[in-house]
């Protein structure tokens, strides 16, 4: 039961699968952080972050890691215009209608990708698809040790952002107080729509990270939603490390809850976790009581 | 005529017009549409009971609707209980399924987006839970065998399914004229509106939401008792997916949340369009639900009241310009 040649491989593929997790709630926790709106829409996004990746290797012939900086910069503008054009206006003030709006652009995307790419499954070939390397006892595939150490330098570039750049500065004071930040000149509307913009443009590198061995379909980021909002909200609501821990510990229990109780039934841990943090641990692990 | 007056003369000749359509045209393609707007009345009426006049945003009405439809198929599968006794049944359970969430949630406080997760999450875990498990029939999903008779809520004729849909929208429309017009209603909607303020006055707002998501999971419930009645067949995708979830808010925002025809106008305008650009497009998958993510957009960032907040709008500006004051 708690043999560790058996127990030690889950754990590590755990961390990688968390990895890629993470970058996906790294993007959505930031979008939270700064605009306080849940983006209903991430998932699909996603999906079309992967979509986009999958041409980029099929027609053109653009390895997924080559096509890095494409998929960052036009999922950086598909978020920056989604923002200005339509989330903006649909808020009125309030999270739900934001929740609506997001919900509303999910569907659309999903079933754009629905009626432009059918509803099969897609994958890529690549050299290295299939190669892993030995990790003591444990097999890890090889795209899923670059994902994860791409999800550390993605997450180290956010903080670098955040931290040491104008930019960043103001998307603090913006997350901080909107209506300080606007009579200090700065254009509260513009910091949204970037921030909004890195968000997914985090999804545009997780979908290069993600796609080498995993799987494109118009459902795929349904998959995602949920397990990222449980990451978002388990990390505390607008943390990065919280969202870098809660993606290493939603893939390991995901890949622990697969061992033990089966493929199917895996996944329940993560929404049990869910349910449990909202309703006792609101704020999260690293979050501040509100 | 008081206005409960005028609104209960308008769900009787509601209940008329509707009830007399298969009297007046044999067409199956009519009666199916009739019939399939009235279903996603139900559902959009039930997701208004609680979403609408008690603000509570459910993702995940589909855990009610679930639980209605798998009660219904294995009672009378595994229990051998005849379909109109298994009926009742199915909205207890859903009602208790109800309750159970609403507890957990709103015992501690969750409102917004965060109440909007947690029954989508519980949606997915109960979905998860149907595939799983082998008296849901597991991934096959169950099929409930046909036998057309009314005395096994199975028809020949879409007008016996109308005829029952029909009733059950009309109970819910009945409960949300009760709501607009009675005591417990004007607690919820003060509740909805201010949680604070209604607490203060000694309203028991743990209590009222309780009720309200109890009423609304039994209207779903009713709605996935009828969907295997008239489909004959359930799975955890169709269950406990968010496709259902996803039609019960849609509809009952774009027609216009905590109103009584709001819902009705929704559902029909829904399947109006999806029927309209089906015809445009033909079999296309996706269309009609592009179209209706659109509109979705469109409604919250233009119309935040809905189409019948559409009606009320033009009828103020009416109002305000003749200098009448009602």
């Amino acid at each position: 039961m708690f043999d560790l040649s058996i127990l030690f491989p889950s754990i590590l593929n755990g961390l990688t699968t968390g990895a890629v997790y993470a970058l996906i709630a790294l993007g959505l926790t930031l979008i939270y952080g700064v605009l306080h709106i849940i983006n209903f829409a991430h998932g699909a996004c996603l999906m079309l972050a992967l979509y986009a990746v999958y041409f980029l290797k099929e027609r053109w012939g653009i390895d997924p890691y080559m096509a890095l900086p494409i998929a960052i910069a036009g999922m950086f503008a598909l978020g920056y215009g989604l923002q200005r054009i339509v989330i903006n206006r649909a808020g009125h003030g309030k999270d739900e209608n934001i929740l609506l709006a997001t919900l509303g652009i999910a569907i659309v995307m999903e079933n754009l990708a629905l009626l432009f790419f059918k509803s099969d499954t897609r994958n890529i070939d690549t050299a290295y698809s299939l190669s892993t390397v030995a990790i003591g006892p444990a097999m890890i595939a090889v795209p899923k040790l670059v994902a994860f150490a791409g999800a550390l330098v993605v997450s180290g570039i956010l903080f670098w952002i955040m931290g040491r750049t104008d930019l960043g500065r103001a998307i603090r004071a913006v997350a901080k107080e909107k209506e300080g930040a606007k009579l200090m000149g700065i254009d509260v509307d513009h910091v949204y729509a970037m921030s909004f913009g890195i968000g997914l443009a985090c999804l545009g590198a997780a979908a290069c990270f993600l796609l080498p061995a995993y799987y494109v379909n118009p459902q795929v980021g349904g998959g995602f939603v949920l397990v990222a909002f449980t990451i978002v909200v388990l990390g505390g609501m607008g943390s990065f490390v919280g969202a870098l821990a809660g993606g290493f510990l939603v893939g390991v229990v995901e890949s622990l809850g697969g061992l033990y109780l089966g493929e199917s039934l895996g996944q329940i841990g993560i929404f049990a976790i869910f349910i449990g943090v909202v309703l006792f641990r609101p704020q999260g692990m690293f979050g501040a009581r509100a | 005529m008081s206005s409960a007056h005028r609104q209960l003369a308008g769900i009787a000749l509601f209940a008329v017009l509707a009830g007399c359509v298969p009297l007046v045209t044999k067409s199956g393609v009519t009666l199916n549409f009739v019939m399939m707007a009235l279903y996603a009345t139900l559902i959009a009426q039930a997701w208004n009971i609680l979403g609408g006049f008690g603000g509570q945003f459910s993702f995940g009405h589909a855990l009610f609707f679930g639980t209605g439809a798998y009660i219904q198929a294995i009672a009378q599968l595994q229990g051998g209980i005849n379909a109109w006794v298994a009926l009742p049944l199915a909205v207890a359970g859903a009602a208790l399924v109800g309750l159970f969430v609403g507890a957990l949630t709103f015992r501690y406080g969750l409102k917004g987006s965060y109440f909007a997760l947690v029954t989508l999450a519980f949606a997915e875990v109960f979905r998860i839970l149907a595939l799983s498990v082998n008296f849901t029939g597991g991934g096959v999903g169950l099929m409930v065998p046909l036998r057309e008779s009314a005395a096994n809520l199975q028809f020949a004729s879409r007008a016996g399914y109308l005829w029952v849909v029909l009733a059950m929208v009309v109970l819910a429309l009945l409960v949300t004229c009760w709501l607009r017009n009675g005591r417990f209603g004007a607690y919820l909607q003060a509740v909805r509106d201010n949680e604070d303020a209604a607490r203060a006055v000694g309203v028991n707002p743990f209590r009222v939401k309780l009720a309200a998501i109890g009423i609304s999971a039994a209207f779903m419930g009713a709605a996935g008792a009828f969907y295997v009645q008239v489909f004959q067949y359930i799975d955890a995708g169709i269950a406990y997916g968010p496709a259902v979830s996803v039609e019960a808010l849609v509809a009952a925002i774009v027609g216009g949340m905590g109103t009584l025809w709001g819902p009705v106008l929704g559902a029909v305008v829904l399947h109006l369009l999806s029927d309209l650009t089906r015809n445009l497009f033909g079999e296309l998958p996706g269309i009609n639900m592009v179209i209706y993510g659109m509109v979705l957009v469109v409604i919250v960032i233009f119309l935040p009241r809905g189409v019948a907040g559409l009606g009320l709008s033009v009828r103020q500006l009416w109002s305000a310009k003749g200098g009448r004051h009602d």
